[in-house]
């Protein structure tokens, strides 16, 4: 008998601690599919944030850093530059990515660091129980915004993507959602890209995966996938923002 | 033996530590240490190494965790408003047991303070300055040459025991400039085989592994038990450093001393002189000068103060810091006198001689 699918080389046996209906299990198995697909995990090495992904060294089988929150882009930068024959990538939530993390993620991005980008944006801060997240929606109610937020006072959610390819140095920055078989199917592309662009020491690459938070966001999952697209989607915008490889390869 | 050169205290720290092996540095600029990052800038990619420009302190000690992860000889350095900022990642660095050397070149604080001489981040060096339980080895030249010297000295205390190894220097030794002799350089093959002794716990993917092993570098751990553990095995690192790596120098201690000073770094060098015009004078005044300011050379302290000392002085360029250490280190036995000056002054030889004749 044939076997079409299997646990991907790259993730422990460790089971996930996260919640039904919640898409980290998805993008962990799509960055650990692409590094099995391109024989990477051996030459690999990644950081996990602080967030509900910060156990995602348990969970990811290879050489990996737990970060202080936001500094992850640091981290990789320093793993990266010491040793120069490895594939580096980060695994890093909303807040950790463009709240406290901002100013490590732009340069990191703008030295064109060569390493990877993986980027969950689920608009709330999940594993503090549900604060307003830096990508947080305007109107939409959090632990710390009871009222919805309130984008006159503490202004609009920031789009990553669209901001760090104002930049020259990214290699590729594509947005994905995981919100449907067909979205993940796209997203294992963009991630599959992303992961080779890495290995062929081509430059900065993010992605960034518009995901649920059914547990905090207070829907069932099945809600929870629904209330993304029609909220999220049109406000987070999928597609690629930035592929030097297009110019490069003269397609 | 090599020549002599002439060098500011900055730069000499930066070449040391090219020389001990560092090969990874990254940092951000403040005065009075920027003749340090404009050294390694320059010096560097001659050497094959990795130098960054980093978008904040706190960015740049982050990059000093990733590298030293790899099990790489690494260093930040800064000033005062700087370290603070990288409080952070120390305390990170030292709850997941890993190497790294931080040059603190001290100024005049609190806040931005002023760009002067200062003493003032003596209990933010000895007291951890971050979150947690941990300790710094911390080391205070006095001396170019002995700055200098500290490079090879806090590399190989950092990978002894995977700790944060601080230098504390300061904004007058930082920028004056004075003869310095240099250990010979390590070739590269003495520094692969430096990471090489840390291949057990640092991150090192290896393709050619059959049976790969993972390795993780954290200091999250939400079992209190676990934690607890962890937290009593750095403990035993740290009494086992305050039993064997205390250091200081004995200056004019003799039987007949009538007042015992302990005093660090610069404030200890214009100590010196003071307590050799008071010398010629037929008054005999001792010095202990820390070396460590920790581990803390208490011991010393106690059994410099021979039958006839009447009093310690202490001397800081702050309101008074390391006296803490030195009334825990005499056990009351004495009055500890104090003398300060803050704000970036340094006090002279003559204002200690005075300050000595006043209280003898």
């Amino acid at each position: 008998m044939e076997i079409i699918a299997t646990r991907p080389k790259s993730l422990t046996k460790a089971q996930f601690t996260y919640c039904p209906g919640c898409t980290h299990g998805i993008s962990h198995r799509l960055v650990a599919e692409a590094m099995d697909e391109l024989g990477m995990r051996n030459k690999t090495m990644g950081v996990c944030p602080v967030g509900c992904s910060v156990l995602a060294y348990n969970f990811f089988d290879c050489d990996m850093a737990e970060a202080a929150h936001g500094r992850a882009p640091a981290l990789a930068t320093g793993m990266k530059r010491a040793r120069p024959d490895m594939h580096v990538f980060t695994y890093q939530g909303d807040g950790d990515l463009i709240a406290i993390g901002t100013a490590e993620i732009v340069h990191a991005a703008n030295r064109g660091e060569h390493f990877s980008v993986f980027f969950v944006n689920n608009a709330i801060y999940g594993m503090t129980g549900g604060q307003m997240a830096p990508t947080t929606l305007p109107g939409m109610k959090t632990t710390t915004s009871p009222y919805g937020r309130d984008e006159k006072d503490i202004g609009y959610p920031i789009r990553a993507c669209e901001l760090l390819a104002t930049l020259e140095a990214p290699y590729y920055i594509e947005r994905v959602s995981l919100l449907s078989p067909q979205h993940v199917i796209k997203a294992k592309k963009a991630v599959y890209k992303a992961m080779k662009f890495n290995k062929e020491e081509r430059g900065f690459t993010f992605i960034e995966f518009v995901s649920t938070c059914p547990t905090n966001w207070g829907y069932e999952p099945m809600k929870a996938f629904e209330w993304a697209k029609e909220n999220m989607l049109p406000f987070f915008k999928l597609g690629v923002f930035k592929d030097k490889s297009i110019e490069e390869e003269g397609k | 033996m090599a020549d002599k050169v002439l060098m500011k205290g900055n730069e000499a720290i930066a070449e040391a530590a090219l020389r001990a092996g560092c090969r990874l540095y990254f940092a951000y600029p403040i005065t009075p240490q920027s003749e340090l990052i404009e050294y390694m800038s320059k010096m560097m990619p001659k050497v094959g190494g990795t130098f960054v420009q980093s978008e904040s302190e706190i960015a740049a000690i982050n990059m000093v965790y990733g590298a030293s992860g790899c099990g790489k000889r690494v260093m930040t350095s800064s000033s005062s408003p700087g370290i603070s900022l990288k409080q952070e990642g120390i305390s990170y660095i030292s709850g997941a047991s890993l190497p790294a050397v931080v040059v603190n070149v001290v100024r005049g604080g609190p806040g931005l303070g002023d760009i002067q001489p200062a003493q003032g981040d003596y209990y933010q060096a000895t007291r951890g300055g971050g979150h947690g339980d941990y300790r710094n080895i911390v080391l205070a030249p006095s001396t170019v040459q002995e700055f200098a010297d500290m490079a090879p000295l806090a590399f190989d205390l950092a990978d002894k025991y995977r700790i944060v190894v601080l230098i504390l220097s300061d904004g007058l030794i930082g920028q004056m400039m004075e003869p310095v002799e240099f250990q010979p350089a390590k070739t590269e093959e003495e520094i692969e085989e430096l990471g090489k002794q840390h291949e057990s716990w640092c991150m090192h993917p290896n393709e050619d592994e059959p049976n790969h092993h993972h390795h993780i570098i954290n200091s999250l751990e939400l079992d209190p038990n676990v934690l607890s553990d962890l937290v009593l095995n750095l403990e035993k690192k740290y009494i086992e450093i305050e039993k064997t790596e205390i250091r200081f120098e004995k200056y004019n201690i003799s039987p007949d001393n009538e007042i015992l000073c302990v005093a660090y770094g610069t404030a200890a060098r214009i100590t010196k002189s003071a307590i050799d015009e008071l010398k010629k004078e037929g008054k005999s005044i001792g010095l202990i000068r820390p070396i460590t300011l920790w581990p803390f050379p208490s011991e010393a302290i106690k059994q410099a103060i021979n039958q006839n000392v009447k009093k310690i002085l202490t001397l800081e360029l702050n309101l008074g810091q390391m006296i803490d250490d030195v009334r825990l280190a005499i056990e009351g036995k004495l009055p500890v006198d104090f003398m300060g000056r803050v704000g970036g002054l340094v006090f002279s030889p003559e204002e200690v001689k005075a300050k000595i004749e006043e209280i003898l």
